[in-house]
C-alpha cells in the first residue's frame, strides 16, 4: 500500500513539471507584447526594449526559462510587472481567501450533495427525489456567474441577508461558496444516487440485510462505502473545476483570491504572476488528486498491491 | 406421534406486482420442514423456488410482496411482524446463503468483519468476544488459518472459502432454520462436495432445520429428508427423499429425474422435458404443465389437480393421480 502511494507521488512531481514547461512555453506562443501592453500607447520601441532588457525579456527561451525553473525551484517566481512586488508575496496573500472560498464550496457541494443523492435513492421517484434531482439539474446546468447574479441580486440585493460582495468575514463568504459549489452539489448527488441505486441491488446487500441490518445500517455500513468509490472520483476531478470556477466567483464577488490575481495578470500581460498562479493551482489540483487516489487505495482493498 | 415442525408455510402466496399486472410468481404453495430434517426445494429457474425462500426472509425484491398465507416459525407467523421485529429474526432465528459467493460478500469489508457483525448483531457481546466465535466457527466450517483468513478481503479468497465464510456467517448465531438458495452451483464438483458435506454435519451437531433450494436433483439426493417440486408457482410433488426418487408420480418429476444422466444406463442421449418453462402472465386455468405433458388429457388445461395425497407423506398435483384411476405408470 505504501509502495503505490509512493509511486504515486513520484507522478505527481511529473506531472508539476510538466505543466510548468506548458505555461513557460504557452506564455511565449501567445501572440501580443507584455511591455507593449503594459506601456499602452505613451511607449515608444526604444522605451520598449529597454524595459524588456530590465525584465530579462531580451534573453533567449532557453535562458529565461532557466531562470523560472531554478527560480520556482526555491520559491521565487519573479516580481509582478504591473504591481511591483514579489509573485510568491502576492500568492501567499490571496491563497487563504481562495482556500476559504474553496473548502467553503466544496463543504457545500459534496457534503449536501452526498446526503442528497442518499435521500433521492431511499425515497426514488418520490417527491424529495424528484425535488432534490431538480435542484441538481438546476445547479449543473447554470453558469456559475449567472448563479452568482442570481443570489447577489435575491439574497443581498433585494432580501439584504448577506453582503453583496467584498469582505473578509465568513459571512461574506456564503453567497460565493453557494455559487461555486451548487453545480458540483448538482452532480455528486445525481452520481450518489445512481451509484447507490446500483450498489443496492448488490448480492453482497441481501447479505447483510439477511444479517439482520435495518434499512440505515444497510445504507451506512455496507451500502455507501462501496457507493462512495466513484463518488470520490468524480470529487477529485472537482477541485479543478471548484478553483477555475473560483476564478469567476472570485471576480463576482470582489475576493482577492488567487483566481482574481490570475485574471488580473491575464489582462495585465503579467507574466510573472501568471506563471505563479497556474503553477499554485496546478499544484493544488495535483495534490487534491493524490490525497483522492491515497483515499482510494484505504477505501477499496482490491485495488491494494499484496504485500 | 405428534411431529415438531421448525418452518410451516401454509397457501402462501407471493406475487409481482409489475405495472402490467399481478405475476403470481408462489401459488398456494405450503411447505412443512420438521425439526432438525433437511428439506429441498426443486425445480426449474422461474418456478418460484427463490421467491419462497425469499419470502420466508421477507426479503423479496422490489415490486415482489407476500399477498397472502402464513409462515410459521415455530409458531410464530413472520408475515405478522413488524419490519423491526423481523430484523431479529434474520440472522439470528433464521438465515440465509446465497447462490454466488463471489457477489455476496462485500468487497470493502474484511470477510471477519462481516462474520463478526452478523454475531454482533444478535448476541450482547464485544468486538473481543465476537472474534472469538468468529475464529471458533471459521475453524468450524473447515477454513484452515482463521487468524490470517479474519485479515482477508472477499477478492483474496477462492469460491469455496467464500461459501464457507457464508455459512460461517449463517451459523455464528445457532439460527433455527438455515435456507440455502442454490448454494453449490456456482462451486465446482468437489468443491461442492465438501459444502454439502459440512452442511449436513452442521445439521447432525447443531440439530437445526435446513431449507436447501436448488434445480441439481444429485443435491437434493444426498442431502435431503423431504423434497418439494415446484412448477410454475406451485408444488407438483411432494415427499421423502427415497419415494420421490424411487416412484415419482408427477409427469414433471419423472422428467426431471429421466433428465439426469446415470452413469449404470446406457443412454445414447439425456432425455429432456420438450418445451419450456411457462410464462407465469398467461398459465391455464388448470394444469401449468399440461402443454409440455405427454400424458395431458382434455380437461387437464382447464381444471386445476388439486394435491392428492397417494401414499403416506407422499402427494402429487395430476389428474392422472386423482381418483386413483390412473396413476402414471405407463
Amino acid at each position: 500500500m505504501l509502495k503505490s502511494i509512493a509511486s504515486r507521488i513520484g507522478q505527481t512531481l511529473i506531472v508539476i513539471v510538466g505543466v510548468a514547461m506548458l505555461i513557460f512555453f504557452l506564455l511565449r506562443i501567445v501572440p501580443g507584447n507584455a511591455v507593449a501592453t503594459m506601456m499602452s500607447e505613451h511607449a515608444d520601441a526604444a522605451t520598449i526594449a529597454r524595459i524588456s532588457a530590465e525584465l530579462g525579456l531580451d534573453k533567449p527561451w532557453y535562458v529565461q526559462f532557466w531562470i523560472y525553473i531554478t527560480g520556482a525551484l526555491h520559491g521565487d517566481f519573479g516580481t509582478s510587472y504591473a504591481l511591483h512586488r514579489p509573485v510568491k508575496e502576492l500568492l501567499l496573500l490571496s491563497f487563504p481567501n481562495t482556500v476559504k472560498l474553496a473548502v467553503l464550496a466544496a463543504l457545500v457541494a459534496w457534503i449536501i450533495g452526498v446526503l442528497a443523492g442518499i435521500v433521492a435513492a431511499q425515497k426514488k421517484n418520490g417527491f424529495l427525489d424528484r425535488i432534490f434531482m431538480g435542484f441538481s439539474l438546476l445547479g449543473v446546468s447554470m453558469p456559475v456567474f449567472m448563479v452568482a447574479m442570481i443570489l447577489q441580486y435575491t439574497i443581498a440585493y433585494k432580501l439584504h441577508w448577506l453582503p453583496i460582495s467584498g469582505g473578509d468575514s465568513l459571512k461574506c463568504f456564503i453567497l460565493p461558496a453557494i455559487a461555486l459549489g451548487w453545480n458540483s452539489a448538482g452532480s455528486i448527488a445525481r452520481l450518489t444516487r445512481s451509484t447507490l441505486l446500483e450498489v443496492l441491488q448488490e448480492d453482497y446487500i441481501d447479505t447483510a440485510r439477511a444479517k439482520g441490518r435495518s434499512q440505515m445500517g444497510v445504507i451506512v455500513l455496507h451500502a455507501l462505502r462501496n457507493a462512495m468509490l466513484p463518488v470520490l472520483t468524480m470529487m477529485a476531478l472537482q477541485l479543478s473545476s471548484l478553483l477555475s470556477g473560483a476564478v469567476i466567483t472570485e471576480t463576482v464577488f470582489g475576493i482577492n483570491g488567487i483566481g482574481r490575481l490570475a485574471v488580473d495578470a491575464i489582462s495585465g500581460r503579467d507574466i510573472p504572476l501568471l506563471q505563479g498562479t497556474v503553477l499554485f493551482t496546478t499544484v493544488l489540483v495535483v495534490l487534491g488528486n493524490l490525497v483522492a487516489d491515497c483515499l482510494y487505495t484505504v477505501l477499496d482493498p482490491r485495488i491494494r498491491k499484496e504485500a | 406421534m405428534e411431529q415438531e415442525y421448525t418452518l410451516q408455510i401454509e397457501n402462501l402466496r407471493s406475487s409481482f406486482l409489475t405495472d402490467n399486472g399481478e405475476v403470481k410468481a408462489v401459488n398456494e404453495v405450503s411447505i412443512n420442514v420438521p425439526k432438525g430434517s433437511i428439506v429441498g426445494i426443486v425445480g426449474e429457474s422461474g418456478c418460484g423456488k427463490s421467491m419462497t425462500a425469499r419470502s420466508v426472509m421477507r426479503l423479496l425484491k422490489y415490486p415482489g410482496k407476500i399477498m397472502g398465507g402464513s409462515i410459521l416459525l415455530e409458531g410464530k407467523d413472520l408475515t405478522q411482524l413488524s419490519e423491526k421485529e423481523m430484523q431479529s429474526v434474520r440472522g439470528g432465528e433464521i438465515s440465509m446463503i446465497f447462490q454466488e459467493p463471489m457477489t455476496s460478500l462485500n468487497p470493502v469489508v474484511k470477510v471477519g468483519k462481516q462474520v463478526s457483525e452478523a454475531a454482533m448483531l444478535h448476541q450482547n457481546i464485544s468486538a473481543a468476544e465476537a472474534k472469538e466465535l468468529v475464529l471458533e466457527i471459521f475453524r468450524r466450517v473447515g477454513i484452515s488459518e482463521a487468524e490470517k483468513r479474519y485479515e482477508s478481503f472477499p477478492h483474496q479468497l477462492s469460491g469455496g472459502l467464500r461459501q464457507r465464510v457464508m455459512i460461517a456467517m449463517a451459523m455464528i448465531c445457532r439460527p433455527k432454520l438455515l435456507i440455502a438458495d442454490e448454494p453449490t452451483t456456482a462451486l465446482d464438483v468437489t468443491v461442492e462436495a465438501q459444502i454439502l458435506k459440512l452442511m449436513k454435519q452442521l445439521r447432525d451437531e447443531t440439530g437445526m432445520s435446513i431449507i436447501i433450494i436448488s434445480h441439481n436433483l444429485g443435491v437434493i439426493a444426498e442431502l435431503c429428508d423431504y423434497v418439494y417440486v415446484m412448477y410454475a408457482g406451485r408444488v407438483v410433488e411432494e415427499a421423502d427423499v427415497f419415494t420421490l426418487f424411487e416412484s415419482p408420480r408427477h409427469p414433471y418429476t419423472k422428467g426431471l429425474l429421466n433428465s439426469v444422466s446415470a452413469l449404470e444406463l446406457e443412454q445414447e442421449r439425456l432425455e429432456t422435458i420438450p418445451g419450456s418453462v411457462p410464462n407465469l402472465r398467461r398459465l391455464p386455468a388448470g394444469c401449468a404443465f399440461c402443454a409440455r405433458c405427454a400424458y395431458a388429457m382434455e380437461y387437464c388445461p382447464e381444471q386445476l389437480p388439486q394435491l392428492q395425497e397417494v401414499a403416506h407423506g407422499h402427494r402429487v398435483r395430476c389428474h392422472l393421480v386423482e381418483g386413483g384411476a390412473a396413476n402414471g405408470e405407463e
